[in-house]
């Protein structure tokens, strides 16, 4: 499975807002369904989400079972120097996720 | 003189009995003219068109590229070869096939869908084991074999060796059943565009699938689509992938003719 | 004989569609969150978050469809107005459900101050409710905005 797609600008101009778009594979297990044999499903959805900016932090999500399944995320970011936005998730079977994307800056 | 003219009228007639025959298998008595169909996008709200429009947002695109990662791989039988061995650049090799698909399988005698087909080429070429229907692999490839036919309009073909699993597909789709007793034709056909509870009956066509559809969280096939109708009015449940299942996605197909194909499409 | 189109009467049914059409697609545009003053719903983990502190109904505003088409993914758009003042940038926005199992839904935060505040997701919700959504400065300031959704049930049952 494609565990995410990412989406952002091919180049911005240092300064301005880069709008980041990423959508995850995720079932988001609530916790509250039960499968076909009438038990319940365990709840495991990812807990911790964060994107660093050439190793900063610049923007991080708290989930609960209240974020939809196969989450999406769409945010700003400041352009500051050309390098990598990487994005890391941890959901509660701690089962991690990660991904990359190249930022140009000029 | 009187030979040619016996000859002329001859000829007439062959012709004409052809052109009735061609024209029969094309014209079917359709419930909804084709200047009528409307995509059960167009009854979807403001959200789920959205999703559907947006190749990010939409879910979908996350069994896309599953399949089109699979497309690539090699297979685990003794094949060893993979789609692309065989099918080179799908985005090539595969544009327009969904849009005909339900088609006609000669080797099996039977009606395929794209799941079926697939299977088919998996355990005949690839020489492995075929996938479960809702997999999220099956799924991939599904998407992204439907995915190379978006934008075009459905064109199946009901004639021929078609027509037996049409004219089924034809009968249980007019025919009550389960504890509700009741048809697909009467919501998709006599009642679309009404109210159900909160929702708005569509017109029930199949051209989105593979779709993601928030009820399920997840991607599913328009057997799983069917089958949820079938639940719906507490009907018995056929098994995934049976024939009856093929049939009613057949005439689906030919129901949507012109219709443009949207999957990975997004639904409720 | 028929008459003509522009003399035959609009039917009831088809006024009806239209009209349930438009029920349907209206409410899309209408389920932006109501500033100025406004009630806080009670929400229990809310409140304890609140901690007696009184958020300001302005400069967030938290945009949900007035009916949801399936509480399953809801798309949701926070954005908070700028510009910041030194002293004053976004820390967090934090997520409440007033019905759902998990009131807290989520907290979005800002390691650094974003070039914007604008951020989309989806969201379920386990029935109609409000939503609540409360931002918090680096001074303490807090700005609240609340959203009423409507969740209906599918008309079916799916059972696939």
């Amino acid at each position: 499975m494609a565990d995410s797609r990412i989406n952002l600008a091919a180049a911005t101009r240092q300064g301005e807002a880069i709008e980041v778009r990423i959508s995850i594979r995720h079932a988001m297990e609530t916790g509250y369904r039960t499968d076909d044999g009438g038990k319940p499903v365990a709840r495991n959805v990812i807990r911790n989400f964060a994107c660093r900016y050439n190793g900063v932090p610049v923007f991080a999500v708290r989930m609960s079972s209240g974020i939809a399944a196969n989450p999406y995320l769409r945010f700003f970011v400041t352009a500051r120097e050309s390098g990598t936005l990487d994005f890391e998730w941890v959901d509660d079977a701690g089962a991690r996720g990660m991904a990359q994307a190249a930022v140009k800056v000029v | 003189m009187n030979s040619l003219h016996n000859v002329f009228i001859r000829s007439l007639l062959f012709a004409a009995a052809a052109l009735l025959l061609f024209c029969e298998a094309h014209a079917q008595p359709r419930a909804l003219p084709l200047g009528v169909l409307r995509s059960g996008i167009e009854f979807a709200g403001a959200d789920v068109r959205g999703m559907q429009a947006d190749d990010l947002a939409n879910p979908g695109f996350l069994w896309v590229e599953r399949g089109e990662k699979l497309w690539r791989e090699e297979a685990s039988g003794a094949s060893g070869k993979s789609c692309a061995s065989c099918h080179g650049d799908a985005t090539a090799s595969m544009r327009g096939v969904a849009a005909r698909y339900p088609a006609f399988d000669a080797g099996s005698g039977t009606v395929f869908d794209l799941e079926a087909r697939i299977n088919d080429c998996r355990v005949r070429r690839q020489k492995q084991e075929p996938l479960l229907r809702e997999s999220d692999d099956l799924l991939g490839l599904t998407a992204y074999v439907a995915l190379q036919s978006k934008g075009m309009s459905m064109a199946a073909r009901i004639d021929g060796p078609a027509g037996a699993a049409f004219d089924r597909g034809r009968v249980l789709y007019g025919t009550r059943h389960g504890q509700m007793n009741i048809s697909c034709a009467q919501c998709h056909e006599q009642n679309w565009g009404k109210r159900l509870y909160a929702e708005t009956l569509s017109q029930g066509h199949g051209n989105a699938f593979p779709a993601y559809k928030l009820e399920w969280q997840t991607m599913g096939s328009l057997q799983r689509r069917i089958r949820a109708c079938i639940f719906g009015v507490r009907a018995e449940m056929p098994a995934a992938g049976a024939q009856e299942l093929t049939d009613l996605e057949l005439y689906l197909a030919w129901r949507a003719q012109g219709l443009p194909v949207e999957a990975p499409g997004v639904r409720r | 004989m028929t008459r003509p189109l522009s003399r035959r009467p609009i039917s009831r049914r088809r006024l009806l569609q239209g009209a349930g059409a438009w029920v349907l697609v209206s409410p899309m545009f209408a389920g932006i969150s109501a500033a100025a003053t406004q009630e806080m719903p009670a929400i229990p983990a809310l409140v304890s978050f609140l901690a007696g502190r009184s958020p300001r109904w302005e400069r967030l505003r938290l945009e949900l469809p007035s009916l949801a088409d399936n509480g399953q993914a809801v798309p949701m758009r926070l954005t908070l107005s700028g510009p910041f003042a030194s002293g004053s940038a976004p820390q967090s926005i934090h997520l409440f459900s007033e019905v759902n199992p998990v009131p807290e839904m989520a907290v979005f935060e800002f390691p650094v101050t974003p070039p914007k505040v604008e951020i989309d997701s989806r969201i379920r919700l386990a029935g109609s409710q409000h939503v609540v959504a409360v931002a918090v400065m680096s001074d303490g300031a807090l700005f609240a905005a609340v959203s009423e959704v409507i969740v209906t049930i599918a008309a079916c049952l799916d059972g696939s």
